[in-house]
Order: C-alpha cells, then sequence, then structure tokens
C-alpha cells in the first residue's frame, strides 16, 4: 500500500517537472548562441597551445626557427576562430535591432 | 519506508527510460525541447536514487531488521562507521550506490554542457539514461535493496569482520566512482560518433571527467592494495587476483586514454584510437563490476553463483557490439586532419606509451581470463598465476616508467634533436650517478630488472625536477619573481602540464616501491613458545608474553576476544615492540556449543607493522587453541543455558589460561624494503591529479584573451 | 625517405611487436599454467589447482606447520586429503570454499607451500553448517 501511494506521488512530481519544457517550449535560446559558446572554448584551447609552445621555445625545446613555424600555424588557426566569432557576434547583434 | 524506498527506484527507472527516449525523440525531430526535457528526467533519476540511498542509509543507521539487507550486514554492535558504509558491502546496496553515483555525473555533465554541444547532448543524455535504467532493472527485477523480511529479526548477522577496516569501505565508492566516471566521456563519444561531430569538443567537455574517475579509481586501486597489505595475513599488496585485475585493466586504458584525447586535441590526431579507447574503457569498467559479483571466476572475492551475472554478460555484450558497429559505420568521418611529423614529438611518445599500456591491459586480460579461454581451446581449465602475471608485465612496466621520463622532455610536432640532447643531459648524468651507486654501496645489482627500475626512476624525477625548474627559471627570466612564486604561478598557469608531470613523479616513485619491495623482500615462518626469538635480516624477535583481551580490542571493531603477542624486536641499537594479535568473533549459528561459539566464528589477523621509509617491519601471529579445544568443549557441557556473565566469566578463564601458559604459535615475518614508497608514491600522484584538474579561473583567462585578442588585431590589421 | 613509407615502415614494426607480444602471451601461458580441477577428477602425476569444499570436521594442525583437512566437489562427497604448510587465510574453517594447488602423491594430495586460498563468504546467507 505505501509503495503504491509513494508510487504515484512520485511519478506526478517527475510528470510534472519533466513535462515542463513541453509544455513551455517558447524559451529557447537561438542557435547562434551554442556556436559562440563552443567558439569560445575552441579559441581558448587554441590560446593554451600557443602559449604552451611559446613556454617550450623559451624553456629550450624548441629552437627558434621550430617555434616560429609552430606559432605562425597556432596563431593562423586562432585568427580563423576569431574571424568566426567575429561573424557571429557581428551578425547577432545586428538581428537584434 | 521501504516501500518509498521500492517506490522511488521503479519510478527511476520508467523515468530513465523515459530521459531516453525524448532525449533520442528530440534529436532525431530537432525538437530542443524533448532532450530538455530528457535532461530534467535525468535530474530526476538522479534525486529518486539519491532519496532511495538516503532511505537505506537511515535503515542502517537505525539498525532496522526488517529491511533484510540491514538484518544480513549490520548488528546492533556495530560501529557506527561500520553501519554506514555497510550499505554497499551488499550486492543490492552496491548497485544502488553504483546507479545513484551514475545519476549525480550524468546530471552534472549534463547541466554544464546544457547550452552547448547541442548536436551531441541528445544521444550523450540517451546512454547515460540508458546504463542507469539498466541498473534500476537490476535491482528492480532481481536485486532490490528494499526487500522486507516477513518477521524482523532481533539482531542482524553484523559485518563480516575481514571488511572492519577504514580503507576496505572507502574501497568501493572510490571503485564506483571510477567506473561511473568513464560513463560520462563514453557516452559523449558515442554522441559524438552518432552526430557525426568527431573533433575534440566531446574531449573537452568530458575530459574532467575522465580524469577524476581516473584518480578515483587508482585511490581505490591503491587502498584495496593497501589494506591487503596491512588487514590480511599474508603480507603481500597484490594477488594478481581476477577482481583485483579487473579495476586495474581499465585503469591501465583510462590512462591511455587520457593521453592520447591530448593528442587529438592539439593536431586532431587518433580520432579512431580515442573513441575506441574510452568504449573499452567503459567496457573494462562495467566488466570490473560485474567479475565480482558473478561467480565465472574463481577468486578470493567472487560471491559464488549470481542471479544478476547473464544480465551483466548480455549488457556488455550489447554495449560492445554496438559501439564497435557504430566506430565502423562512422570510420570515414574519422580521419585524421594531421600526420605524425616526427618520431621526436609528443605524440610520437604518447601513442607509443598508449601502446605499452594498452599492452599491460591485453596481458592481465588474457592472464585473468586464461581458465575460461583454455577450456574454450583446449577443454581443460588451466589458470595462470603470479609468477607468469610478474613475468610479463615487469618488462612492460619498466618501459613504462621510461617513456614516463621522456615524455614530460619532448615538444609537440617537432622537436629539434640538438634540443633533446641538451635537455637530457643533466637527467641522464643523474641517472648514471645513480646506477654506480646503486653498484657500489648497495646489492641492488642482485635483481636486474630492479636495478633497472631504479635507475628509471631516478631518472623520471631527475627530468621531473628539471622541467620544474627550467619552467620557474623561464618565468623568472619575464617577470623577475622570486622562486616559490614563480614555481607557483608556474604550476597555476600550466595546471595540465605541471600536475601531469607530479603525477609522474609519484608513479615513478610508486614503481620503485613495488621494484624494491618485490625483488628484495624477506620472509620467515616460524613457530615460538614465549622466550623464544629469531632472526631475520639485520633483526633479532622475541616472544615476550602472550595477550588475551576481551571486549574492546586494539583495532576498534568490537571483537570479543583477541589474543596475540608482544614482540621485542632488535637491530642493532634500535628496538621496538609489536602486538599481533588474533581477533576471534562470535558465530551466531545456534548449532554451536554456547562457549565454542565464540571461537568458531570468524577470525581476522591483526596484523601489526613498523612502517618505516627505507623498510617495513611486518609481524603476524596464528596463535594455537587447540590446547583449549578439550576445556572449551567441557565448558560448552556444563554452561550451555547459563547467564551472559557467567559466560563472560567462563572466557574470562580460558584466555587468562591462554595468556599464562600458550602453546607454540606460528609467526610470519616479513622485512619489505621501500614499502612505503608505494602509498607515497601514490599520493603524489593524486596531488599532481587535483592540480591537473583543478579548474582555471575565468577572470585570469578572460585577461589573457584580451591581451591576445588585442595582439593578434593587431598582427591582422597589419596584414 | 617519403613520408609514407615511413608510415608502412612503422605501421610493420607495431605489427611486429605485436605478434612477438602474442606469441610470449600465448606460449608462456600455456606452459606455466596448472590445470583447475575438481578433487574428483585429479589424477597423480601432474600438478593441479583444485578447488573444493572443506569436509566438516576434517581439519587436523599436526606438527609445526602442517595442517591436514579433506577437500571434496562443491557438489559431491567423495573427498581427497590435503596434507598443506603455509600460511592459512583468516577465513578458512569447515565448510568454506577453498583452493589449493598441489600434486597427488601416494593418494594425498601434497600442496604447494601458501598457495590455499579460501573465498570470502558469501555474505547473502548464513553458513550452511550441515554438508
Amino acid at each position: 500500500m505505501e509503495y503504491a501511494i509513494a508510487l504515484l506521488v512520485l511519478a506526478a512530481l517527475v510528470a510534472f517537472a519533466v513535462t515542463r519544457p513541453l509544455r513551455s517550449p517558447g524559451a529557447e535560446e537561438r542557435r547562434e548562441q551554442t556556436r559562440l559558446a563552443e567558439l569560445e572554448a575552441a579559441k581558448e584551447a587554441k590560446y593554451r597551445e600557443i602559449r604552451d609552445a611559446e613556454l617550450d621555445h623559451r624553456m629550450g625545446k624548441l629552437s627558434r626557427e621550430d617555434w616560429r613555424a609552430v606559432d605562425s600555424d597556432l596563431r593562423g588557426e586562432a585568427i580563423e576562430i576569431l574571424r568566426e566569432l567575429d561573424r557571429l557576434e557581428g551578425g547577432g547583434r545586428s538581428q537584434d535591432d | 519506508m521501504a516501500g518509498v524506498g521500492s517506490a522511488c527506484l521503479t519510478v527511476a527507472l520508467l523515468t530513465a527510460l523515459f530521459a531516453a527516449g525524448a532525449a533520442i525523440y528530440g534529436g532525431v525531430r530537432g525538437r530542443r525541447e524533448w532532450v530538455t526535457s530528457g535532461r530534467r528526467a535525468v535530474y530526476c533519476v538522479a534525486a529518486l536514487c539519491v532519496a532511495a540511498f538516503a532511505i537505506l542509509e537511515s535503515a542502517f543507521l537505525r539498525s532496522d531488521f526488517s529491511y533484510k539487507l540491514v538484518a544480513e550486514g549490520s548488528s546492533t554492535s556495530t560501529p557506527t562507521f561500520y553501519k554506514i558504509t555497510a550499505v554497499w558491502a551488499t550486492q543490492d546496496g552496491s548497485l544502488l550506490l553504483w546507479a545513484t553515483l551514475l545519476g549525480l555525473f550524468a546530471s552534472a555533465v549534463l547541466f554544464i554542457t546544457r547550452r552547448s554541444l547541442r548536436d551531441i547532448t541528445p544521444w550523450a543524455t540517451a546512454v547515460l539514461a540508458g546504463v542507469a535504467a539498466f541498473f534500476l532493472f537490476l535491482m528492480v527485477g532481481w536485486e532490490n535493496p528494499f526487500d522486507t523480511l516477513a518477521i524482523a529479526p532481533q539482531e542482524g548477522n553484523g559485518l563480516n569482520p575481514l571488511l572492519r577496516h577504514p580503507a576496505m569501505m572507502i574501497h568501493p565508492p572510490m571503485l564506483y566512482t571510477g567506473y561511473v566516471g568513464f560513463s560520462i566521456p563514453f557516452a559523449f563519444a558515442i554522441g559524438a560518433l552518432i552526430a557525426r561531430r568527431p573533433g575534440a569538443d566531446w574531449i573537452r567537455a568530458t575530459r574532467r571527467f575522465a580524469l577524476v574517475a581516473w584518480t578515483f579509481l587508482g585511490t581505490g586501486i591503491l587502498l584495496g592494495a593497501l589494506w591487503s597489505y596491512s588487514e590480511l595475513g599474508w603480507g603481500g599488496y597484490w594477488a594478481w587476483d581476477p577482481v583485483e585485475n579487473a579495476s586495474l585493466m581499465p585503469w591501465l586504458v583510462g590512462t591511455a586514454f587520457l593521453h592520447s584525447i591530448m593528442v587529438q586535441e592539439k593536431r586532431g590526431m587518433l580520432k579512431v584510437w580515442n573513441v575506441s579507447l574510452i568504449c573499452t574503457t567503459f567496457v573494462l569498467a562495467l566488466l570490473g563490476t560485474f567479475l565480482v559479483r558473478s561467480g565465472i571466476l574463481d577468486s578470493i572475492h567472487a560471491f559464488g553463483a549470481s542471479t544478476i551475472g547473464v544480465q551483466f554478460l548480455v549488457f556488455i555484450s550489447a554495449v560492445l557490439i554496438l559501439s564497435a558497429t557504430l566506430i565502423i559505420v562512422r570510420l570515414p568521418d574519422l580521419r585524421s586532419t594531421a600526420r605524425l611529423d616526427s618520431l621526436l614529438s609528443r605524440e610520437a611518445f604518447f601513442l607509443l606509451n598508449n601502446l605499452v599500456l594498452v599492452a599491460l591491459a591485453l596481458v592481465i586480460l588474457w592472464g585473468t581470463f586464461f581458465p575460461l579461454i583454455s577450456e574454450a581451446l583446449t577443454g581443460t581449465e588451466s589458470t595462470v598465476g603470479p609468477p607468469w602475471f610478474n613475468r610479463l608485465t615487469t618488462p612492460l612496466a619498466i618501459v613504462l616508467v621510461l617513456l614516463t621520463g621522456i615524455g614530460p622532455v619532448l615538444a609537440w610536432r617537432k622537436m629539434t634533436p640538438s634540443s633533446l640532447r641538451r635537455i637530457l643531459l643533466v637527467p641522464l648524468v643523474f641517472t648514471a650517478v645513480v646506477l654506480v651507486a646503486l653498484l657500489a654501496l648497495t646489492n641492488a645489482a642482485d635483481s636486474t630488472a630492479s636495478l633497472i627500475m631504479f635507475c628509471f626512476t631516478a631518472f623520471v624525477l631527475a627530468v621531473v625536477a628539471q622541467e620544474f625548474w627550467r619552467g620557474a627559471s623561464a618565468r623568472r627570466v619575464m617577470t623577475g619573481e622570486a622562486w616559490p612564486r614563480a614555481l607557483a604561478r608556474l604550476m597555476g598557469r600550466n595546471r595540465r602540464r605541471y600536475g601531469g608531470y607530479l603525477v609522474h613523479a609519484g608513479i615513478a616513485v610508486l614503481f620503485l616501491g613495488v621494484a624494491a619491495s618485490s625483488a628484495f623482500v624477506e620472509q620467515r615462518d616460524v613457530r615460538l613458545s614465549p622466550g623464544e626469538s629469531f632472526t631475520l635480516g639485520d633483526y633479532e624477535v622475541t616472544y615476550r608474553e602472550a595477550t588475551a583481551k576481551l571486549g574492546g580490542d586494539s583495532s576498534g571493531t568490537g571483537a570479543p576476544i583477541s589474543f596475540g603477542a608482544v614482540m621485542d624486536v632488535r637491530k642493532g641499537d634500535q628496538t621496538f615492540t609489536l602486538r599481533p594479535a588474533r581477533n576471534f568473533y562470535s558465530s551466531g549459528d545456534p548449532s554451536l556449543g554456547a562457549i565454542s561459539r565464540f571461537f568458531e566464528g570468524e577470525a581476522t589477523s591483526e596484523v601489526d607493522v613498523r612502517w618505516g621509509l627505507r623498510r617495513d617491519f611486518w609481524l603476524a601471529v596464528r596463535p594455537d587453541i587447540s590446547s583449549l579445544e578439550r576445556p572449551i568443549r567441557e565448558a560448552d557441557a556444563k554452561f550451555a543455558d547459563a547467564a551472559g556473565d557467567v559466560q563472560a566469566l567462563i572466557i574470562a578463564a580460558l584466555a587468562e589460561r591462554y595468556r599464562s601458559d600458550p602453546p607454540p604459535a606460528a609467526f610470519r615475518a616479513i622485512v619489505s624494503p621501500l614499502v612505503a614508497w608505494i602509498w607515497i608514491g601514490g599520493a603524489i600522484a593524486l596531488l599532481g591529479a587535483l592540480v591537473a584538474a583543478w579548474p582555471t579561473p575565468e577572470a585570469r583567462l578572460r585577461r589573457v584573451r584580451a591581451l591576445y585578442s588585442a595582439r593578434l588585431g593587431k598582427e591582422l590589421s597589419r596584414a | 625517405m617519403d613520408p609514407s613509407r615511413k608510415r608502412k615502415l612503422r605501421l610493420g614494426v607495431a605489427l611486429t611487436a605485436a605478434v612477438l607480444l602474442a606469441t610470449a602471451l600465448i606460449y608462456t601461458s600455456f606452459s606455466a599454467s596448472t590445470e583447475a580441477s575438481k578433487p574428483s577428477e585429479i589424477e597423480p602425476g601432474k600438478s593441479y589447482e583444485v578447488t573444493g569444499k572443506v569436509v566438516h570436521g576434517s581439519i587436523q594442525k599436526s606438527g609445526d606447520d602442517d595442517l591436514r583437512f579433506r577437500i571434496r566437489d562443491r557438489d559431491g562427497t567423495q573427498s581427497v586429503p590435503v596434507a598443506y604448510s603455509g600460511v592459512v587465510p583468516d577465513p578458512f574453517r569447515d565448510g568454506r570454499e577453498v583452493i589449493v594447488s598441489g600434486e597427488l602423491k601416494q593418494g594425498t594430495f601434497v600442496a604447494e607451500r601458501d598457495s590455499l586460498v579460501t573465498k570470502c563468504p558469501s555474505k547473502f546467507t548464513k553458513d550452511e553448517q550441515s554438508s
């Protein structure tokens, strides 16, 4: 008996919690914002790589030429990410108007 | 309340199934609200499991014997700490712990990624909910922790005395956190495969979970080894028992995974390898959970034939087949975007380290399942023992330690050979010096494998120390900080790297301890009467007198009777005293005599160890109570119906009889060099893992970002 | 050496190493293994790892270090006497399931030193006292 009552009560609570998004689907962010978060994460990872390479060079693991090559590659990749970020942010802003 | 607990599990199962379904539907149809609904359902599953767990815990704490689990595993006299931890000493309780941990971890990761990885999270949600559903299904269908007894007994069975040790009770939650933790990256890997997003996004989102899981699993394994060494009467810490191996294999493959994901993050390589590795790690984690409770392999831990073995096997096979199929189908998406430029690079050595780790795991897998393999291939069931395991794993372990020293020195992509030579100079010289010292001053050359291991450990420590020194110096050149501050800032700014180096140092020290204590251990088994002594190595051990204690015992486990010995140990000028003992717990069996049941229950060896940085002196005693057998049987007959306090007097008399005139007792003494460094090395590795996993504060990142943005912006405008 | 040849070479080395490891694995495991069996199946002249239950009332301590008991099949009554010396695990007692390695010599199973393993008793049922 206790089991049955608890079952019904708990099921009702869960159903209430779980169906809330289904009842009010309005509050949704635009696709751009997820892409934004992902690009931010990729950008931070790329910055870490640039810093790592610089640290490696300062510690003598990479010769100057090797470091220059790696650094310019990484910066190129970082610039691509920044470009796309700019595009998204700029596009988003104009849509806000 | 048992009914409420049971209802929680049933509703949780239904909710988990809904979560999986809703997430899949939302993912397939692109309906965001259904995915959100699925995510919330996972939160509900976590909440329900936590509620169920709390109800079960309260039953244990209240000693509510109407619960079958409480009656079987606890008693009114069990100390509170063990009442709390007895929950997961049982099959049902441990399944609930697994499910609860999974619910909590899944909720955490889904909450963190609720706005990102839109393509992947629906599938990850479904996988996590599916695994949770499986464990809940096992409980609801077969092993319900909330089963009640029609008639509640007055007293419970109590916790198995062998488990009454703090390390042993923390060990299962640690292992489970490890196993559960690996399910997170697994779920996201599956999601990434299905959603065709094989880039490093799923790795970045779950990397910390993998590291935390690895740390907990490693700590759990070490705790198990520590328990074996300090609690059991054989004096060893690793027996290559199937259950031990079952926890080590996912840890090894998990270590490989932690390294290879770095390669994918930095270079976009090893995509197929990474997804395969995490699927393997998860399958091994499930296998680890399953082996302990299946009875398919003979082991000291096996609980015999189990009711859920088949279900586990089916589930594991399903996971394996589905993962493999998915990887094969998505193979075209997993092409690398870069090539291995040079063998003298971090990527190359990480790949090498991966191969060694996987080889180790394979060797252990082969040996563990050999009884089944040999039966399938030859018709007779055969087993391989520790000597075989040691023979095959030692060379691999030695190579592994060497790699942990070379890895930190290398740079990504390509390293100039002259730089490598320059950087390795000091560590190699140090290693050579250590080698000469070992050969000249010690007998380390008696064991070639150990000698090599010692040298490699020295190499690793030198490399790590040098890395810290060079890094801090480089910082000081730029910022002019004092040494301590430079070191602290260096570690703070590069947590992953320097935390990782600390882990390497810890692991090298751990292997040093393992090598020394395996190759140079000295052991003796003797039989002594009071006053007699024996020698072991440089030690002289004298049996001073016997002890017999009733009621409270030194280890705090509430044992009724404790027979032991006071041993004086002398080495040169140094003397110390050890008091090993044997605890006798009473048996609840009604067929035993009134007095003999105090001696016929479980008995544990209470080892006494003198810990030391250079060596441990380990001593265990096995008192001979056969001379008491006749008086005990006489007492059984005479005092069968006597009151409790009369029985206590009889037992006190028997104990005094043993103490004053004990027959010769069997002793085992072991001198293990450098054993303590195993635990110390583990602690260093744990510290390193914490440093590596510690989140970097946001503020600092924003500042750095702004600086770099400005620089890049300048160069962009110039270009 | 051009990149693709380098890669083929590396792949070759890796595969060779794998094959070597596999061979070492298979060869050493089959040659170093002991046959696992039940007390009723063992024959003299070969070493075995025997799994069975300790027969009630059969445990005798003799001499300094020696332990004698009888071991029977898990589901059977046929038993074999065992002569063992070495560390005796804590859970060892009548009726427990044990694993011990050794050889059958003149009707007695002479066990290897320290090879006795006793399984942790089931936590879920009361220890059966009757066989």
